[in-house]
């Protein structure tokens, strides 16, 4: 077990004193400086899309304008809970990072945003910055921006557009936020988590970083364990650990387990015959067509029904979508309802072929990757899932659809509770 | 300088004039948006591209400069077709 950002952690709420006795001060490093080291580090986003930090930074000391500096918090990911657990627990660990980043491209504004149904996580956070020394100047303003709950909406370029426009959607194209954000200015969206490490970069260096994971995917990861396993929580693992590893860590699987989920509704299903070729990382997962995305593991139980399961998902993905996108709107609407008649057994023989079908026309077509999330969670399942998926098609529901679902899709009830 | 055409998935409302003045580089989904193939316009098609992308009621068809596309995955991958 490795504990970096996690280092420390209690129940409550750490205050800037509690910080400073577990890690020290942040120490004086310049902006050159600073950015030499995450380049060094390799660190990169812990949001989903696992694009290198550096990359970000360069982007966003190229562009013209004085920079913002957004830290995302949103986690509108059902079964994610590792960025409110950060914020509301060790807020002082990503306010290090974001200050850290901010020094680095120059940014005289920092905005937290965090989804307006955790409240309390967001008066942890205001409360935290008002502790902080580096924020009682001039140079530098810090504050929480509430943004609106939903999938979507934690989008980066949503999160843009929330706060100049008031419209919590994304935005497509060129120029990226990189480039022209809010206020046309650049703007760097962080991650809470990548945030967190990078916080941890500016005390004690790239190189430092780098002595755990592996080398494509250096450093610790945050993963959000759940469903049927004896110790559902956030663990922090070294970026490469084998699957069967965390299991046990987490008490193993409370029941026999049917499947896992990796990466959350926008990643994909593993079966359960793979688990001992599985390491956790983004580039040790890429050739088992899986995503560590936000950091998730979702146990599924033998005992629910995979059918019922996805098509409850799938329905909710495409409640998700903005609306904006046509091929979202439609794909995602049409795949959602044929696995609604596939359940119930009254869909036509090609039904199976036509939601594959649907998907792959769906993914890579709208503004933001949501359709392209959702079309893989679909995907992975008909071919995780196929027998159950024919059974049903031909024969209707099983004993099991009658049962609760188990995958959540509320964000505040979430993966643990 | 190769180009290619894009389609801003917000603004396209599904008219479908493009794909009736492009059939050789668009063709239209089950739902009437927009497929473009994932190719460099040929040259022979460039004023056909031309016009579709300025008859588009929504202005949601552009033409982009090989160096001007940015290099995400997203661009690089080819698009679904229908058939």
């Amino acid at each position: 077990m490795v504990a970096r950002v996690l280092h420390g952690i209690q129940a409550d709420p750490s205050t800037f004193a509690d910080h400073l006795r577990v890690h020290g001060p942040l120490p004086a490093r310049g902006p050159s400086q600073l950015a030499v080291e995450f380049e060094r580090s390799g660190l990169r986003g812990r949001g989903g899309g696992a694009f290198p930090l550096a990359r970000k930074l360069a982007a966003v000391k190229r562009a013209r304008g004085r920079p913002t500096v957004i830290v995302n918090g949103c986690e509108g990911e059902p079964l994610s809970a590792k960025d409110g657990l950060l914020l509301g627990v060790l807020p002082h660990v990503v306010i290090d990072g974001a200050l850290s980043l901010a020094s680095t491209v120059g940014a005289s504004e920092i905005l937290i945003a965090v989804n307006e149904i955790e409240v309390r996580t967001g008066e942890t956070v205001h409360r935290a910055l008002k502790q902080r020394p580096e924020l009682r100047n001039d140079r530098i303003t810090a504050r929480v921006v509430w943004t609106p709950a939903g999938y979507v909406s934690g989008q980066e370029t949503a999160i843009v557009r929330w706060c100049e426009q008031g419209i919590p959607k994304p935005r497509f194209g060129s120029p990226r936020v990189t480039e022209r954000g809010i206020d046309r200015r650049p703007t760097l969206v962080s991650n809470a988590e990548t945030a967190a490490h990078a916080g941890l970069i500016a005390r004690h260096g790239g190189d430092w970083f780098k002595q755990t994971g592996t080398a494509t995917d250096p450093g610790t990861a945050l993963v959000t364990v759940s469903g049927a396993i004896a110790a559902p929580a956030v663990y922090e693992i070294e970026q490469g650990l084998a699957l069967n590893t965390l299991l046990a860590q987490a008490g193993g699987c409370s029941e026999p387990p049917r499947a896992f989920l990796l990466g959350g509704y926008g990643g994909s299903w593993i079966d359960i015959a793979d688990t001992a070729a599985v390491r956790l990382s983004p580039r040790e997962l890429a050739p088992l067509r899986a995503r560590l995305g936000p950091g998730i593991v979702y146990v599924l139980p033998d005992s629910a029904c995979p059918v019922a399961e996805t098509t409850r998902v799938a329905g909710w993905l495409a409640d998700q979508s903005s609306g904006q996108c046509g091929p979202c709107v439609n794909g995602l609407g049409a795949v959602a309802d044929e696995l609604v008649r596939v359940c119930a057994g009254s869909a036509g023989r090609r039904a199976l072929a036509e939601v594959l079908r649907w998907c792959g026309l769906t993914a890579g077509r709208g503004a933001c990757a949501h359709p392209d999330g959702a079309a893989s969670f679909v995907i992975s399942a008909l071919r995780v899932f196929s027998e159950e998926f024919s059974d049903h098609a031909r024969h209707g529901p099983c004993d099991a659809c009658q049962w609760p679902t188990t995958l959540p899709t509320d964000e505040r009830t979430g993966a643990i509770a | 300088m190769t180009q290619r055409i894009e389609v801003d998935p917000i603004a396209c409302d599904a008219h479908g004039m493009c794909a009736e003045l492009l059939p050789e580089l668009i063709e239209l989904d089950d739902w009437g948006y927009p497929v473009i193939a994932n190719v460099d316009i040929p040259h022979q098609l460039r004023p056909l591209a031309r016009r579709a992308v300025s008859v588009c009621p929504t202005l949601a068809l552009r033409l982009r400069t090989a160096a001007a596309v940015t290099p995400t995955p997203r661009s690089r991958r080819p698009l679904a077709r229908t058939d």
